[in-house]
């Protein structure tokens, strides 16, 4: 069984980011990128499915500038087969994105497409379901446990009461969440051998996929930020500002 | 053109992040509640009644039990052809149904929205909601998933709408449900909850979280919360997660207990009114945003808190 694995590269969960002045975009230039934490939890269960003797051949893809190469030769390091870039400079938002994904489905025939359940910059948490809904295949969202068989997927979603169990036909979409599993720690044999594995680059024009975005950023602005509040010296004294001041109990 | 609402509901009630949604979609237009679901008039019912609701639209069938999201797409798909929005809750339920829904339609989805500036433009947080986007769609049809602790749940009693069937969409049968383990308890749900006992790391054990967070939680009538560290390390179940990406709530009063105060963790719990911290180390993130402060060791803390609740 084939494995698709999709990966973005995203400003690194450890950095606060900052608004322009002109509030136009939040500002990205000189800050540390990585591959989004979520799209890792993907990485890694491929490569899992593929230890367990499941998946054949894991294929990871990116899309955007150049500079995702990196994202793509850190899943090549974790243990993906060969990666393929769809290089552009435009903005890709989450349906133009699934469309790009739906292209390559097309042409690699996988029968287990995994990302991450959302990106931590834009936290859309939705390409994975738009990619099922255009390739026409299930999907199951915020897996916590993925359990592969001959002609089905049985997964454990995350849902807000508690956990749901889903069977999807494959082929499959599934969107990781954050206990799927703890992506391994990278060793340097393997992100020398990385860089011997195939990469191939395509873009949005050679799929046929136009991806000119849909929302327009007006403007982005910081929230209103909360002060720190006043230290107190004990229980008593914390119920009596909770009854008195703040009026809250 | 009126607006769509799809209810989340368990075939018999509505989830309360509905009515939350039925405030925001009031705000653009004549509000429509679409209830699918299996034997579930009384769901329907429920939706008739919700006060700003002009109409609910039924579709009753078995493969709508479960709200599967490829059986609902298939259906939400045809019936939003009428509207100019379709709305629903920034849940699970939410989240999973309405990227597909948007695909379908071949437009954007814009998530988890907090304001409504104009019909076809939105604030929505990003960065973990270190940064509030204000974004325009020039789509014909606007799918919009509404935080639901950003807009006031609607009144469930004083409407009195006209309930109509609709007809089922064919199912593509490509999932079945299988089972739900879900959390039991007598607690309000977190994200409805007036106050919330969070826990973190902090518990050491789940034997500890229990036996220290749950009493107070009892005692103030709140729900229960965790910091991902403390779900991850096996605390606490999943589904008490507060965060980026876990519940994002903002009750009256909201206590972390043992939290250090993670960015992830922030982005769920900001917007609470009154947030209490309660924490060893004084130069921990928490006390940055925290109302009242205590710098203690939370085994000492909070039992004493107990009794000073109940005096």
């Amino acid at each position: 069984m084939k494995v698709l694995v999709a990966v973005k590269r995203v400003v690194d969960y450890n950095v606060k980011v900052r608004v322009k002045a002109d509030g136009s975009d939040v500002d990205i230039a000189n800050v540390k990128m990585s591959m989004n934490p979520f799209d890792e939890i993907a990485v890694e269960e491929a490569v899992r499915l593929k230890e367990a003797g499941k998946a054949s051949e894991i294929v990871v893809v990116s899309m955007g500038v150049k500079q995702c190469e990196e994202t793509l030769r850190t899943a090549l390091a974790m243990g993906a087969d060969r990666a393929i870039l769809v290089e552009t400079e435009t903005e890709l938002q989450p349906l133009a994105v699934a469309k790009l994904l739906k292209a390559v489905a097309d042409k690699e025939q996988p029968q287990l497409l995994i990302v991450g359940k959302q990106a931590i910059d834009d936290d859309a948490n939705q390409t994975g379901q738009m990619a099922a809904a255009l390739l026409g295949w299930a999907q199951g969202t915020f897996a916590s446990k993925v359990d592969v068989a001959a002609e089905t997927v049985d997964v454990i979603r995350e849902i807000d009461g508690g956990l749901e169990t889903v069977k999807l036909r494959l082929p499959a979409v599934v969107t990781a969440d954050l206990r799927l599993n703890e992506p391994r720690f990278i060793k340097l044999p393997n992100i020398m051998a990385a860089k011997k594995k195939p990469l191939d680059k395509t873009s949005p024009a050679d799929l046929g996929v136009d991806v000119t975005p849909r929302l327009k950023t007006l403007k982005v602005a910081e929230p209103a930020k909360r002060s720190a509040g006043i230290k107190v010296a004990n229980a008593a004294e914390l119920v009596a500002k909770l009854k008195n001041d703040a009026k809250v109990l | 053109m009126a607006i769509l609402v799809i209810a989340e509901h368990d075939n018999q009630s509505l989830k309360a992040g509905t009515l939350n949604t039925v405030t925001a979609a009031a705000k653009l237009g004549e509000v429509h509640v679409l209830v699918a679901g299996h034997n579930a008039a009384a769901a329907a019912d429920a939706a008739k009644s919700v006060a700003g609701v002009a109409k609910v639209l039924l579709a009753d069938a078995a493969q709508y039990a479960h709200g599967l999201a490829e059986s609902l797409s298939a259906l939400v798909v045809e019936v939003a052809k009428g509207y100019s929005h379709v709305l629903a809750p920034a849940s699970s339920f939410g989240k999973n149904l309405l990227p597909r829904v948007a695909a379908l339609l071949d437009v954007a989805q814009i998530s988890e929205i907090t304001a409504i500036e104009s019909a076809d433009t939105f604030v929505r947080p990003v960065y973990a909601g270190n940064v509030l986007a204000t974004v325009q769609s020039a789509d014909a049809i606007k799918v919009i998933t509404v935080r639901t602790t950003a807009f006031d749940a609607a009144a469930a009693q004083g409407g009195s709408a006209a309930v109509e069937s609709v007809a089922v969409a064919a199912d593509p049968q490509l999932s079945s449900f299988v089972g739900q383990e879900l959390t039991k308890s007598d607690r309000p749900e977190l994200g409805a909850a007036k106050i919330i006992v969070s826990g973190g790391r902090a518990l050491g054990s789940e034997e500890q979280f229990k036996s220290v967070i749950e009493p107070l939680a009892d005692k103030l009538g709140a729900a229960v919360g965790a910091s991902r560290a403390a779900v991850d390390a096996g605390y606490a179940p999943n589904d008490y997660q507060v965060g980026q990406t876990g519940k994002v709530v903002a009750p009256q009063l909201y206590f972390a207990v043992g939290i250090s105060g993670a960015i992830q963790h922030l982005a769920g719990m900001k917007d609470s009114k009154v947030i209490v911290a309660i924490n060893k180390d004084e130069e921990a993130p928490i006390f940055q945003v925290a109302d009242y402060g205590i710098v203690g060791d939370l085994f000492t803390v909070v039992p004493e808190l107990l009794a000073e609740l109940s005096k």
